[in-house]
């Protein structure tokens, strides 16, 4: 079934255009990694299927319905987004960063809210920090909390734009770990992310995007072990070789 | 020697009239500086909403944003003693002689005042808060005003207390050009007591020993307030990252 798709979708700041004309179809339940060279346009797509940046053109359609036409705030609650800065509410305390929003957005009752942020910040191993504020947790912290945010309010889509760019190359790991373990769940994904091995271990599909456009897509072990585009190969053995 | 003595005489026999006076101050400069922060608020948070996508909504808003600018500048590039004097004859003006009753005029023309100079203040705090608090709560579904509520005015609400409490100050101040218009606040207290005791000089004495306990004694209180906003600061610093089970906890002594 498919969940998310992008026909022709366009972005242009000002007279810079970043998205020329992306076409993807994201299924139900498939992890998708987009890699790319900064300045592909990685970002912004993720930000306008969130409808963070309002596409230029082109249509996204989620669930086969023009996003447009969609309850905005009932939308993003089923497509969530982790930031590569967090973007925790730093006026409230971990458990209330999961809490809130359920309660605000979807019309939970508290104590059931709180059952529910309490399981995910305990799947993402943060029990122990339920009432630390943002300033007291360290990034990779900080980023658990933020996916069990966007668990809290149960979505069906997470977009992760970048998830451990901002973090010390310690706490990466943790980070990963915790999306790898969503990646079995059946959550539909997609990761923008410079982890190539990540890449290529979690995902069902991998995106290769350079100037505005997919240049190249396919499975993990057809995109990074016979690439077919010479700069996909370029920007890869880049990666491989350091 | 008779200076004291003649400070003495005046407090044991104006004490009504100066603590009627100070109560009057405190309570325009209180209740004005509430009222202008709730103005500041909403002005703040209307300017800096996005424009809709809705023509006409557009259109409301971009001529409400310019009543709320030419308000900012009218209240802020005039004096509040010509405000007080054209707001409370100008409705006289218009009533047939008929006059504001003194204590709601005084506290509106302080509100209103404040209110412009409060817009701005908020306006500051709400655009120095990082866009990401704002898209991490539409990131999750929030409303504009949801995230305006929840996530960014709570913290704007800590950043701007210290120039608030600088409003106040001024307020407490600036109320004494009530006197124009014959609010009975502190200033117009000393007038009616010289007017009986031609004791100028000590009775001013009084009137600024008065005014300097009181905004000194506010400065320290809303310090005090604001420190509890801050937080307590023997917080636990998480050290280790992956195993919780090992984290270090410095619990870091309170002063």
């Amino acid at each position: 079934m498919k969940e998310i798709v992008l026909e022709h979708l366009e972005k242009s700041f000002g007279d810079h255009k970043v998205l020329l004309d992306v076409n993807l179809t994201v299924d139900k339940g498939e992890v998708i990694s987009v890699i790319g060279s900064s300045g592909s346009g990685k970002s912004t797509m993720l930000r306008c299927i969130n409808l963070l940046e309002e596409p230029s053109g082109g249509v996204i359609r989620y669930k086969d319905e023009d996003i447009r036409k969609l309850n905005l705030s009932k939308y993003r609650a089923e497509v969530g987004m982790v930031f590569q800065q967090f973007n925790l509410f730093d006026n409230m305390t971990a458990l209330e960063n999961c809490v809130k929003p359920q309660i605000k957005v979807l019309g939970r009752k508290r104590d059931e809210a709180e059952k529910i942020a309490r399981e995910f910040i305990e799947k993402v191993g943060m029990t122990a920090f339920v009432n630390a504020r943002p300033r007291q947790l360290s990034g990779g912290q900080k980023q658990r909390i933020a996916i069990a945010r966007a668990l809290s309010m149960n979505p069906e889509v997470i977009l992760f734009d970048e998830p451990t760019s901002a973090l010390d190359p310690e706490m990466v790991g943790e980070v990963l770990d915790v999306i790898k373990s969503l990646a079995k769940s059946g959550l539909t994904m997609i990761v923008v992310t410079h982890e190539m091995a990540f890449a290529r271990e979690v995902s069902d599909r991998v995106i290769f995007m350079d100037g505005g456009v997919v240049l190249e897509e396919g499975t993990p072990e057809k995109l990074f072990g016979n690439p077919k585009m010479p700069r996909t190969r370029e920007f890869l053995s880049r990666f491989l070789n350091g | 020697m008779t200076f004291f003595i003649q400070i003495w005489e005046i407090l044991k026999e104006f004490y009504p009239f100066l603590l009627k006076g100070i109560g009057m101050t405190l309570l325009i400069s209180l209740i004005g500086t509430v009222a202008g922060l709730v103005i500041g608020l909403l002005t703040g948070i209307i300017r800096t909403t996005p424009f809709s996508k809705n023509k006409l909504l557009r259109v409301i808003h971009k001529i409400v944003n310019g009543i709320i600018a030419v308000y900012i500048e009218i209240f802020r590039g005039t004096p509040m003693m010509v405000q007080a004097m054209v707001i409370f004859w100008g409705y006289a003006f218009m009533n047939d002689g008929q006059t504001l009753p003194l204590i709601p005029a005084g506290i509106f023309i302080v509100s209103i005042n404040t209110g412009a100079y409060m817009a701005e203040i908020v306006r500051g705090g709400i655009i120095s808060i990082d866009k990401g608090q704002f898209e991490g709560a539409y990131s999750v579904g929030m409303t504009h005003w949801q995230a305006m509520l929840y996530v960014v005015v709570p913290q704007v609400m800590r950043n701007i207390l210290p120039s608030v409490s600088n409003e106040f100050v001024i307020n407490i101040k600036d109320t004494s050009v009530l006197n124009v218009i014959g609010v009975a606040e502190l200033y117009f207290m000393a007038g009616k007591i010289i007017y009986i005791n031609l004791e100028i000089f000590q009775t001013y004495t009084i009137v600024c020993v008065l005014y300097f306990i009181m905004t000194f004694s506010v400065t320290r209180i809303l310090r005090l307030f604001e420190k509890k906003l801050n937080g307590r600061e023997n917080y636990t610093i998480c050290g280790s990252q992956s195993d919780p089970a090992a984290e270090i906890h410095i619990k870091e002594e309170a002063k």
